[in-house]
């Protein structure tokens, strides 16, 4: 594992995509953003279609075996990138990274399977947050400029910022865009009310975690055009919720942000080489 | 809404319930954050020199050597709780092994009777909230005031605690000021000034000191090498409790203990800064025996309850880390969901993060629906951050869900297996997950769970895309 000198990946590196659900199925503009900007920093991208979900929802519900069985799948996807060569998997969701990093290993011990807990650890140890390797590789990103100006409200999702410990690097990302303010906000670090099943068995609390986010988002300063964040449940839920009150919102992924700030000469493209 | 009704109602419907009441949220949402606020700068103070070269300073570490020390008493528990029975006999005073909340009140009913009693003042106590004191003490007749501000306010309005540390934090000053003058006789001219409410309750509360003949509290911490018994209280009415009646009935969890005291000042030194912030709080009372020759105050008669009461059963499973909580409610204050539905909602005495953990274990076995509170939790982690004594919240909350998800219908376990078996392998989860199937599959799965149509509750649905990821990726090779 020579590769292994690159462990903190700020040098060149290959990466294997944990594309996510969630992203793939409703939101694959985040993918491509994410795809986009690991070339822009230098990466050469790879992404192993015979991965799923990392089984997360299962996971928090209880229902362990099922979850063990659906991240199997998706552990050997990704284990197959690394022995192919990528030095680290990246993840465009801070609670798809936790589950993968901080939950994988937990869950295959639960249900016996301490082979495949020690195959994601492996796994584990090697997998980033998206804007976690971006930030130790900011330096070899190019200059980002947005054409249109925006005044953003970062929300810190809750595995990112307490399971994961990453902290300063969204509003450090976000920050150095040219064309781009942060906002400053009440409550940014607190939870948006999605919990996964948690938000369809306590649909009300839920729905009022939600509506507390979205006053607080209202009296941002200055204002935010944006609600950003780096878990794209987080921002469907808070869209939802904005949607069915009839509250104007947009919700993006930092890492389209962060892509649209790239100039279109160091810009890669989103699909395969 | 009050509190003990697991039975009955579900914790959708309960959490429904008291998302509606505005007025509910923004006092709990109001205290909350002052409690947490005040638990931040109280924590700040601590500094960051740690006592241990190489181990964390400041509130981190002092929260790591608190947990050490709590797990190393619950390790040594049964040798400790000897200890410490042994000293409260030695100083005159007498020892009650509860193995259950009926044992607890029965004996407790019994010593007031004994004493020829009929009034009974309280210092405000979590553990007899749960051994639901109150109504046994009444129905042998005997006239039970709550002496702490909050837990007679509560009383007067007939509900329970909404919070462990401020029992009546879900009302606000001027429901306070109609509560008393419309059930405490105070006078229709009362403000709604705090002071003016404070100064009420206390000439009300006085008499009841002075009249009592019993004082009934809890324990905060027992201290095994001396036999003492630690009451934390801001108003003073823990001493006074303690102090005035002829007899003291002290109701202890019996995890609440400390070998020593050097292990009671590390947990004093949290607890008071984690709850509200302060250095210590107003008054530290600490009991130990009866009232010895020569001294002023203090019981004639002293017991000393040690409630089980499903605790034995806890130290003994996986859960055990748990009972290293010493009752802060800092878990409460930082907590999303606590914040929007108050404490009733939760359905038992505990609510919050320690009472999603506690109510399934300690109130599993007699209600059933119990093990659902398990589910009042985005697992968000805030409360793991904030616990003094570091107990893995998040973790004991999944694993409670999965104790729960092994006795789930089949109907759950059905849609759970067939959404594994199609996300288990790629060209099924590809299958599911076209637009053109992809709805279908996910209503008919949802179909099967008993919150089918949770998400549409208040929210819009959010659409697939017009192609997944997979197939752009796929497209561009």
């Amino acid at each position: 594992m020579g590769r292994q000198g690159r462990a903190a990946y700020g040098g060149a590196v290959r990466v294997s995509l944990l594309i996510t659900c969630v992203v793939d199925v409703v939101a694959p503009d985040v993918a491509e953003a994410a795809v986009r900007l690991l070339r822009a920093g230098g990466c050469e991208v790879t992404c192993n279609l015979d991965q799923t979900c990392c089984g997360q929802p299962a996971w928090n519900a209880g229902f362990a075996e099922d979850a063990a069985r659906v991240a199997r799948t998706t552990l050997d996807a990704l284990e197959a990138d690394l022995d192919a060569g990528a030095d680290a998997v990246v993840v465009p969701a801070g609670s798809c990274a936790t589950m993968v990093r901080v939950f994988w290993p937990e869950l295959f011990e639960v249900v016996g399977d301490h082979g495949a807990a020690a195959r994601a650890r492996r796994v584990g140890e090697h997998t980033r947050e998206l804007t976690q390797l971006l930030a130790d590789r900011a330096d070899r990103l190019p200059p980002l400029r947005l054409a249109r100006p925006t005044t953003v409200a970062l929300h810190a999702s809750c595995h990112m910022l307490r399971e994961l410990r990453i902290v300063d690097q969204p509003g450090a990302l976000a920050g150095a865009i040219d064309g781009c303010e942060v906002a400053d906000w009440d409550g940014a670090d607190r939870c948006c009310g999605f919990g996964g099943t948690f938000s369809v068995k306590l649909p009300e609390a839920s729905v009022a975690m939600a509506d507390e986010k979205l006053r607080a988002l209202a009296a941002s300063d200055p204002v935010a055009d944006e609600l950003v964040g780096c878990d794209t449940s987080c921002l469907l839920h808070l869209q939802a919720r904005a949607d069915a009150t009839g509250r104007a919102l947009r919700t993006r992924h930092l890492a389209e942000v962060l892509a649209e700030g790239l100039p279109a000469d160091r810009d890669g493209g989103g699909a395969p080489p | 809404m009050t509190g003990h009704q697991l039975d009955g109602t579900t914790l959708r419907q309960r959490t429904a319930a008291a998302v509606t009441d505005e007025r509910l949220r923004a006092n709990v949402t109001r205290a909350v954050d002052r409690f947490a606020g005040h638990r931040l700068t109280g924590l700040a103070e601590l500094g960051h020199e740690p006592a241990v070269p190489g181990e964390p300073g400041g509130a981190d570490g002092l929260r790591r050597a608190a947990r050490a020390a709590k797990q190393q008493v619950l390790a040594d528990l049964p040798e400790l709780l000897e200890r410490f029975a042994d000293r409260v006999l030695a100083r005159g005073g007498h020892v009650c092994w509860a193995p259950t909340a009926a044992d607890a009140r029965r004996y407790i009913v019994e010593v007031v009777e004994a004493a020829g009693a009929t009034r009974v003042a309280k210092s405000k106590s979590m553990a007899t909230e749960e051994i639901d004191l109150n109504p046994a003490l009444e129905a042998a007749g005997k006239e039970v005031v709550e002496t702490d501000l909050g837990e007679w306010i509560i009383q007067l309005a007939g509900e329970t605690p909404s919070h462990i540390i401020a029992p009546a934090l879900h009302r606000d000053r001027h429901q306070i000021r109609e509560l008393f003058v419309d059930t405490a006789a105070a006078p229709p001219d009362l403000g709604t000034e705090p002071a003016e409410l404070v100064r009420f309750a206390r000439g009300r509360l006085r008499e009841v000191f002075l009249a009592a003949e019993v004082g009934i509290t809890g324990a905060n911490i027992a201290v095994a090498e001396t036999g003492s018994i630690v009451l934390v209280t801001n108003e003073g009415n823990g001493r006074l409790v303690t102090a005035l009646p002829r007899v003291h009935v002290a109701v202890l969890g019996m995890e609440r203990l400390a070998a020593d005291w050097a292990q009671a000042d590390l947990l004093l030194a949290l607890l008071a800064r984690s709850a509200t912030g302060q250095r210590l709080s107003s008054y530290t009372s600490v009991v130990t025996g009866t009232r010895a020759a020569g001294e002023a105050d203090g019981p004639d008669e002293l017991h000393v309850v040690i409630l089980d009461n499903g605790r034995s059963d806890l130290l003994a499973g996986e859960h055990h880390e748990m009972l290293g909580c010493i009752r802060c409610g800092a878990c409460l204050n930082v907590c999303p969901v606590y914040r929007q539905t108050g404490g009733h909602a939760y359905g038992w005495v505990y609510p919050g993060p320690m009472g999603a953990v506690l109510t399934p274990l300690l109130a599993g076995e007699e209600h059933p629906e119990a093990a659902e509170v398990a589910g009042a939790s985005t697992l968000c982690g805030a409360c793991m951050d904030a616990c003094p004594v570091q107990i893995p919240l998040q973790d004991l909350l999944l694993s409670l869900r999965r104790a729960k998800a092994a006795d789930a219908g089949r109907a759950e376990r059905a849609a759970w297996r067939a959404w594994s078996a199609a996300w288990s392998d790629a060209r099924r989860y590809g299958a599911t997950t076209r637009v053109a199937t992809w709805g279908r599959w996910a209503a008919g799965l949802a179909g099967h769970l008993p919150v089918g149509r949770g998400w549409a509750t208040g929210r819009a649905v959010p659409r697939p895309a017009a192609e997944r990821f997979r197939d752009r990726w796929r497209a561009g090779s």
